[in-house]
């Protein structure tokens, strides 16, 4: 049985002046999929992701995202996706419950339900009675756990997560990771970033970039068995010595 | 409209939590009320004046005292030779030399003709213009009055005189304060207005938060709007801080309405945060949107009519200041304040802001790109 597919992109291609930074890329990703997306430091994950969210003008190729075309229906797919950046993005000077409050508002939520959501996330992240705290006096895996939860405030069809953990603790990661399976399970679909070989396989299936291009993309045990070898960490080590260039 | 609500319910949370923001706002545009308008003052005074006297008779003595005791001139050098007194000027110790020459009185009252030299350090142009203006005519005074006193006028005066007696209307005193506090708040209020907002919005560019924004359904006028009004309304508050001040310490009590003051003001500030926005738009810093409305409210300043007259400004400049939104409304509040003007007298003015306006938001609205290209 064929699946729904929420994200189709083909021959995505985009380039800054003589660079290609992604170099036609082509893949489709599920509904309900937790979607990795590797590669080292400057391989264009980012500005995939970027191209994907309508952040970014694709140079060439196409692509749709919850059956929105990336070039024309850019505002549409916002309304369907949520997106974390790798740069920390609530505002330090607002509380926990003000940003809730005001990501959920700008997404239309209503006034009952953004309470209701607001309760049920703190309850959740097991903030209750720190609603009122301000964000820039939170430990940063708090705060990646918070803005994750808030990227998804609105039920978005898919959430994009540019590197969420990284910087983060061990424990807080598993915590982070329970986030993300919990959200998958409500049937959102996961397209994460990483550099953690070990939450790759965490992951439905991985794709491995490099250079720009998509080398590799399998579930994890398929790409262990194709590439004989005994973790992740060995097929990314294989795959990511190839690159040419740097970042 | 909803979204909007959010928006400006996040940006006032901000700046009422930003101490930095409240201090600049309120502490920063009092002290500057009480101080500039006590020290921009147009008057020349305590200009120091050297005399060289080769007379060393009553009526320079007199001359010399008339001078002294107009309250503009204090007297710092007094040198044997003209040579002397230059060198007086040269160690900065006057700025002017008044040089009388020997035969002085006898010259005057035999020979009802003298000569005096004046010679003015015109470093500083105003200074030296005014003060040797200020010379002439006390110079004159006193030779009319020597006249007066050695020459029978004949009884019709083959040469009619003229004698222009003038009158200052709107400010008959002259007083500089009423012209320079208004003049100094619409400053105040345009700093506010065009750093503040403009640097706004690049600090979420630095912060990364503005990228949430672009990833999110919001539209780019309800974003710019969220941003504009929240700064108008300060702006707003700041202007009343500045009136009130005026009112209380200068005792300017505007002759037109203050409604008038805030329907115009609340026009330009929407021309004038625009600017700020479209600096913004393309800012990628904190630094160059500074530097970069640093340079602009300089110019817009100094081309406001607020220190010099416009007219008499060169030809080009005086296009440039119908260009300049600030200069539109140092005019307007001089008009109101001093001159009592209503909303149909300054309806030109109103036209030109509401064009600055349209252009400036507008020109924000379509460079703010939430896809990067």
């Amino acid at each position: 049985m064929q699946k729904e597919k929420v994200i189709t992109a083909k021959d995505l291609t985009k380039r800054f002046g003589d660079f290609t930074a992604v170099d036609k890329i082509s893949f489709e990703v599920e509904k309900g999929e937790i979607f990795g997306f590797l590669g080292a430091n400057g391989a264009g994950k980012t500005t995939a992701m970027r191209m994907l969210c309508g952040l970014s003008m694709p140079t060439s190729g196409s692509a749709s995202v919850a059956g929105f075309d990336v070039y024309k229906q850019n505002e549409q797919i916002k309304k369907n996706i949520g997106y974390m950046s790798q740069k920390f993005s609530l505002y330090e000077d607002l509380t926990i419950r003000e940003n809730i409050q005001f990501y959920a508002g700008i997404y239309g939520l209503t006034d009952q339900r953004i309470k209701e959501k607001t309760e049920l996330l703190l309850k959740e992240l097991h903030l209750e009675g720190q609603e009122k705290t301000m964000v820039r006096a939170l430990p940063l895996g708090w705060k990646q756990k918070i803005a994750f939860s808030i990227a998804i405030v609105h039920d978005p069809a898919i959430v994009f997560l540019d590197e969420p953990t990284g910087g983060v603790d061990p424990i807080t990661r598993r915590e982070f990771w329970t986030l993300i399976y919990e959200a998958s399970a409500r049937g959102i679909t996961i397209f994460v970033t990483t550099h953690y070989m070990d939450e790759a396989e965490y992951c439905n299936r991985v794709s491995i970039m490099v250079d720009g291009r998509i080398d590799a993309l399998d579930s994890p045990a398929n790409l262990m068995k194709n590439y004989s070898a005994h973790s992740m960490d060995d097929v990314f080590l294989h795959l990511a010595r190839k690159a040419e260039r740097s970042e | 409209m909803r979204v909007l609500k959010f928006l400006l319910q996040k940006e006032l949370r901000q700046i009422l939590r930003d101490p930095a923001i409240f201090r600049i706002l309120f502490i920063m545009p009092m002290i500057q009320l009480l101080i500039l308008p006590l020290a921009a003052d147009y008057e020349i005074k305590n200009i120091n004046l050297g005399v060289v006297d080769h007379d060393h008779s009553e009526y320079s003595r007199k001359l010399i005292n008339k001078i002294v005791s107009s309250g503009y001139f204090r007297l710092k050098d007094y040198s044997a030779t003209f040579k002397q007194g230059m060198y007086a000027i040269g160690q900065d110790k006057t700025d002017l030399i008044l040089e009388i020459p020997a035969q002085f009185e006898r010259g005057l009252v035999k020979e009802d003709e003298a000569t005096l030299l004046v010679a003015v350090n015109a470093i500083n142009g105003v200074k030296a213009g005014l003060g040797s203006a200020y010379i002439q005519g006390i110079i004159q005074d006193y030779n009319q009055n020597v006249r007066m006193q050695w020459i029978q006028f004949p009884r019709f005066n083959p040469q009619p005189t003229i004698e222009v007696a003038s009158s200052n209307w709107y400010n008959p005193n002259m007083n500089y304060r009423l012209f320079m506090v208004p003049g100094i708040l619409v400053m105040l209020v345009t700093m506010i207005g065009s750093t503040f907002a403009a640097n706004n919005i690049v600090r979420e560019k630095e912060k990364g938060t503005i990228e949430q924004i672009n990833v999110s359904p919001i539209k780019k006028t309800q974003f710019i709007l969220g941003k504009l009004i929240p700064f108008w309304m300060l702006a707003l508050i700041e202007l009343t801080i500045g009136l009130i001040i005026a009112r209380l310490v200068y005792g300017i009590i505007p002759l037109g309405h203050y409604i008038t003051i805030y329907i115009f003001a609340s026009i330009y500030l929407l021309a004038i945060l625009g600017l700020g926005l479209l600096m913004s738009t393309y800012a990628q810093t904190q630094q160059q949107s500074m530097l970069v409305s640093f340079f602009i409210t300089m110019i817009f300043n100094l081309l406001s009519g607020l220190y010099t007259p416009i007219e008499s400004m060169p030809q080009w400049a005086q296009i440039i200041t119908r260009l300049n939104p600030v200069s539109y409304f140092i005019d307007v509040m001089r008009l109101v304040v001093l001159k009592g003007s209503s909303l149909s007298d300054i309806k030109y003015q109103i036209f030109a802001l509401l064009g600055f306006a349209v252009f400036f938001n507008t020109w924000a609205i379509l460079n703010y790109k939430k896809r990067s290209g």
